[in-house]
């Protein structure tokens, strides 16, 4: 997909990628989410126009996936506990394209709501089974799909008698360095959405429901588990070229 | 037109997800010319971060990107250009990569050789972009057009400086000498 007018006057002229408006995007200091006061920068953010550094960026993926990295309930030698789920949909680009072969990453609670990571001292029980890291490449047409078990809430400790709604973690790459997005799932009706400052950082409704998965008989199989859809949208190209310096 | 997925924080429990044991070589050890970039990064109160990632991506040498969207081709012997560290109990990454070469900028000119860098940690609601130029390509750096945009304090955030094995950047997500970061 090399753009046709990249050489102009030596340089490089290249296609950008638009900028999403501030309501879809979280801001860095949010003090209801306690750890980003002493973590966001006080400075403004400086505008970068895309370069070729920007537009590209690392396309991962043959060699990092293993053969049962999609199906989270077949990493150990037993079935996890907890109700097993299908999370499938597709990855396409700001302009509606799908988002081929490329590299999805997740990980996640297990049914307790309890991490498999040290660092986690949520007193709910570790499963031997499971391990909550999954991964895979999209397909031609951008299509991606997880067996997974879903994870529980969790207490995080940010305010008093604070949860997390039930989530997965979402790392995706894109085809260009702009388009990088970690984001996270969830599902749908949690009655703790309201009481989520991680959910809330973002100001738009429209935009939260993004981050909303939505049941989907579709995928589900019968006598064996629900389906969620979970589509992901990375950002779209600008229009034209940009020559200008920064 | 569709409107993104918005982000959401990487949070504090993804070290036995995201990283991989090559993730810090951008090429394998004992590569000829091959540099550390190391550094520490710092909160607000000047404390280490022990829960961050941090991914690079770059030219190679020639300048190059492993990308079909460089026009120019390929890079030389397959570098990857991608790298990806989580900070330690002190806060600290490093990745061994090769120095990139300069990239053109859209207008003609050329810009200082750098590295794209994303932080990535509990309490970034979205990740933190910035650049990390050499201080030892004084004369490339006065004529980068993104160096050459920024007052000179904001500058000097963005130049790792020469070690003993390679290069040390560190990252001030706040405060005093607080990293310049970038809207991309």
């Amino acid at each position: 997909m090399t753009e046709p007018s990249l050489q102009a006057r030596g340089g490089l002229a290249v296609r950008g990628y638009r900028r999403e408006d501030e309501g879809s995007r979280p801001p860095y200091l949010y003090p209801d989410y306690r750890a980003t006061r002493l973590r966001a920068p006080r400075q403004p953010l400086t505008l970068l126009p895309h370069t070729l550094t920007e537009v590209t960026g690392p396309l991962l993926g043959e060699g990092r996936v293993g053969e049962l990295d999609h199906d989270l309930t077949r990493q150990h030698q037993g079935e996890p506990l907890g109700e097993r789920i299908i999370v499938a949909g597709q990855v396409l680009d700001g302009d509606g394209r799908p988002v081929p072969h490329t590299l999805l990453e997740v990980w996640q609670a297990n049914a307790a709501g309890r991490y498999a990571h040290h660092a986690d001292q949520h007193p709910a029980p570790l499963d031997p089974n499971f391990t909550g890291v999954g991964r895979c490449l999209t397909d031609a047409e951008g299509r991606y799909r997880f067996v997974t078990i879903r994870p529980g809430a969790y207490p995080w400790k940010n305010h008093q008698n604070a949860w997390r709604p039930a989530h997965i973690h979402f790392s995706l790459f894109g085809r260009a360095f702009v388009q990088r997005l970690i984001t996270q799932m969830y599902f749908p009706g949690d009655p703790l959405f309201d009481h989520d400052p991680i959910f809330h950082s973002v100001r738009d409704p429209a935009a939260r429901r993004r981050m909303v998965a939505g049941f989907d008989l579709g995928e589900t199989v019968p006598e064996w588990a629900l389906g969620y859809r979970f589509d992901i949208v990375l950002r779209g190209r600008d229009a034209t070229p940009t020559e200008e310096a920064p | 037109m569709s409107a993104a997925t918005p982000s959401q924080t990487v949070g504090p429990f993804f070290s036995h997800a995201l990283p991989w044991p090559d993730g810090p070589y951008v090429v394998p050890a004992g590569t000829q010319g091959a540099v550390w970039l190391r550094g520490t990064v710092l909160d607000g109160a000047g404390e280490p971060v022990p829960d961050a990632l941090l991914e690079t991506w770059q030219a190679d040498p020639a300048g190059r990107f492993d990308h079909p969207d460089d026009p120019r081709g390929g890079t030389a012997g397959g570098f990857r250009g991608f790298g990806r560290c989580p900070t330690d109990a002190d806060g600290r990454w490093a990745i061994l990569t090769l120095k990139p070469g300069q990239v053109p900028a859209p207008d003609g000119r050329r810009q200082a050789p750098h590295v794209a860098l994303s932080v990535f940690a509990r309490g970034l609601l979205d990740r933190l972009v910035t650049r990390v130029y050499f201080a030892d390509e004084p004369d490339a750096n006065a004529a980068d057009p993104v160096l050459a945009a920024l007052p000179a304090p904001a500058r000097a955030t963005l130049l790792a400086q020469p070690t003993s094995d390679g290069y040390r950047f560190d990252v001030r997500l706040q405060g005093e000498q607080e990293t310049t970061f970038f809207d991309i």
